[in-house]
């Protein structure tokens, strides 16, 4: 049988499996609207999505995954609880190295259920290590969720929040930004001469563009106000990094978190919903000591995962991850809903698991 | 078989191409009309001149339709993913110097370095209700630069041309651009981030590495690069 003819069987296999399993068939478009995705991953997408255009609609983008399009039509229809599957191709540009696919198969699993957060992530987390059990490998698991508290945590303000927040998943400028904050970092001396001047908007040059001089202002504002703030303590750079650092199964690392909540109580929530989480595999009859927890695992995917995210990987470095999943409460939120939906998800490439079968 | 060598079609780029390889002992010139696009070589046999767009030379460079290609190494690192497995860089010509920039109003006092342009763009997309505009024609390079530097909440808009003007017209807020000496930026009131430097290029001799060599074309190319000293 061809290749993609194998695919394309094992995909079907594995859907059906997921509607065992209680899910509903959902089918997305190819083309999908540019500039949601656009606006969601920013401009790095265009060089991860094959754009394409025509005079009358516009940019169209390569389906480049089916999360968004499933989230959409359940914001549109949808009622909770519900479950999908669907498989189908993505397309993801490879200008960094050709001998990744461009174009491959995926079959999904989401769970749009807010009952109980910890009992949904364990189902997927079972129903995707149950589907390859076949298969030797390795589980990680991290939460971004953790992270995100310890940095609404600490003891600073808002505004250096808000910043760390939004540079979660681009681990060195999250790291520059600690740095800086911390002020570890030497002021470029642009930034003092800037401060010291009484009235900087008097330059002298005309003020050309859309952003506004009050605009300008207000940023010098919030420069000022930056320069008054105590640095971060080394104590609390610890912290977060203690929990970046975690590379534990996850029994050892719950007990390490635990340990680090004593010092950082903002996040307690998180450990337990973590504790929760272990309790819930455990109920699922996942080995939870042979799961590898990773304080920094998922920060350089794509950004919606706020919470669980997991990944199966064979011990080959040549291959991509077999499944990919995680938690994307905010995602409905950052897509225009008024209210977050709660919700985790996560995909299986069949020509990988075929690939390891030694069938492709 | 000949050797295929791809010069700029017109300009200042095609007669300084034509001087540094005359200085070393290569005649190129046109033929026919000042309008027709055809010429010749001399000082080696075999190798045929081939006038091109100088941003069309990186696509017929990896293509392997040209053997040789001169343009600048902008062009080539936009248009040629994984460029260098591509095209081999020969010589650096020393002309047609040119640094790939960022460039912003220069009224945003408040904006020296990166940090602040992202900064400045999370704040613009709350205000605005869009993300930050840069114009550009060096899409890949300005998205690889500003990714690496972890600059977010920006959108690139095509400009291809006087994309200076593009923040005063208000389709923009930003520019990345080609400089030589900064003047028609400083005349549009704009204003180069201090670390904003993408990429110093210049005029550059590329070999093609998939381009075909049969019968004498490996002796003919070799000749070739021996006269020129490389």
């Amino acid at each position: 049988m061809p290749n993609k003819a194998l695919v394309r069987s094992r995909a079907a296999e594995l859907r059906a499996r997921f509607e065992k399993a209680g899910a509903a068939v959902a089918e997305t478009s190819l083309l999908q609207p540019a500039d949601v995705l656009l606006d969601l991953y920013g401009e790095d997408i265009r060089a991860r999505a094959y754009v394409t255009s025509d005079s009358l609609l516009g940019e169209q983008m390569l389906r480049p995954d089916f999360t968004v399009p499933v989230v959409r039509m359940h914001m549109e229809h949808g009622a909770e609880p519900a479950r999908y599957t669907y498989a189908g191709e993505v397309f993801r540009r490879q200008e960094a190295d050709a001998r990744r696919a461009n174009e491959y198969t995926q079959v999904g699993y989401e769970v749009f259920d807010g009952q109980d957060p910890a009992a949904a992530d364990a189902e997927v987390f079972a129903l995707i290590q149950d589907t390859l059990s076949g298969l030797r490998l390795r589980a990680a698991t991290g939460d971004i969720g953790l992270l995100l508290a310890a940095v609404r945590g600490l003891d600073t303000t808002e505004a250096r929040k808000a910043a760390l927040t939004r540079h979660i998943w681009r681990p060195r400028r999250f790291r520059a930004l600690i740095e800086r904050f911390a002020g570890r970092t030497t002021e470029p001396p642009h930034r003092a001469a800037l401060l010291a001047d009484g009235d900087p908007l008097q330059s002298g040059v005309p003020f050309i563009g859309l952003r506004t001089p009050d605009e300008v202002r207000a940023r010098i504002a919030r420069l000022r106000e930056d320069a008054a703030e105590p640095p971060l303590s080394t104590v609390q750079v610890d912290l977060i990094d203690a929990i970046l650092n975690v590379r534990e199964t996850l029994p050892f690392a719950l007990e390490r978190l635990r340990d680090i909540a004593v010092d950082m109580p903002a996040i307690t929530e998180a450990v337990f919903c973590l504790r929760d989480r272990i309790e819930a595999l455990d109920k699922r009859g996942v080995d939870v000591n042979a799961i590898q927890f990773e304080g920094s695992y998922g920060r350089t995917n794509m950004e919606y995962y706020d919470g669980f995210v997991f990944g199966f990987y064979a011990d080959h470095a040549d291959l991509p991850p077999v499944a990919t999943g995680g938690r994307y409460d905010a995602l409905t939120r950052v897509l225009g809903q008024d209210s977050g939906i709660p919700a985790v998800g996560a995909v299986i490439r069949p020509d990988v698991m075929l690939k390891l079968e030694g069938q492709l | 078989m000949t050797i295929k060598l791809g010069v700029p079609s017109k300009g200042r780029l095609m007669e300084k191409t034509f001087d540094w390889f005359g200085a070393r002992g290569i005649a190129l010139a046109r033929t026919g009309s000042d309008r027709e696009y055809a010429g010749k070589v001399e000082g080696v046999d075999n190798v045929e001149l081939v006038l091109l767009s100088a941003g069309e030379i990186p696509r017929e460079l990896a293509a392997g339709r040209i053997h040789l290609g001169v343009t600048g190494i902008d062009l080539v690192r936009e248009k040629l993913g994984l460029w260098d497995q591509q095209v081999e860089v020969m010589a650096e010509l020393g002309f047609g110097r040119a640094d790939l920039i960022i460039a912003v109003p220069a009224c945003w006092v408040d904006v020296d370095v990166l940090d602040d342009l992202d900064a400045a763009a999370a704040a613009f997309r709350a205000e605005h209700g869009f993300r930050l505009r840069i114009a550009t024609k060096y899409h890949r390079l300005v998205r690889e630069f500003l990714r690496e530097n972890g600059v977010a909440d920006y959108q690139l808009v095509d400009s291809q041309g006087a994309t200076e003007g593009t923040i005063k017209n208000m389709t923009a807020e930003a520019v990345a651009d080609i400089t030589s000496t900064g003047e028609t930026l400083r005349a549009n009131h704009l204003k180069i981030l201090s670390d904003g430097m993408i990429l110093r290029s210049q005029a550059t001799l590329f070999r093609a590495r998939r381009a075909p060599l049969e019968g004498q074309d490996r002796e003919t190319l070799d000749a070739l690069l021996d006269t020129l000293g490389l």
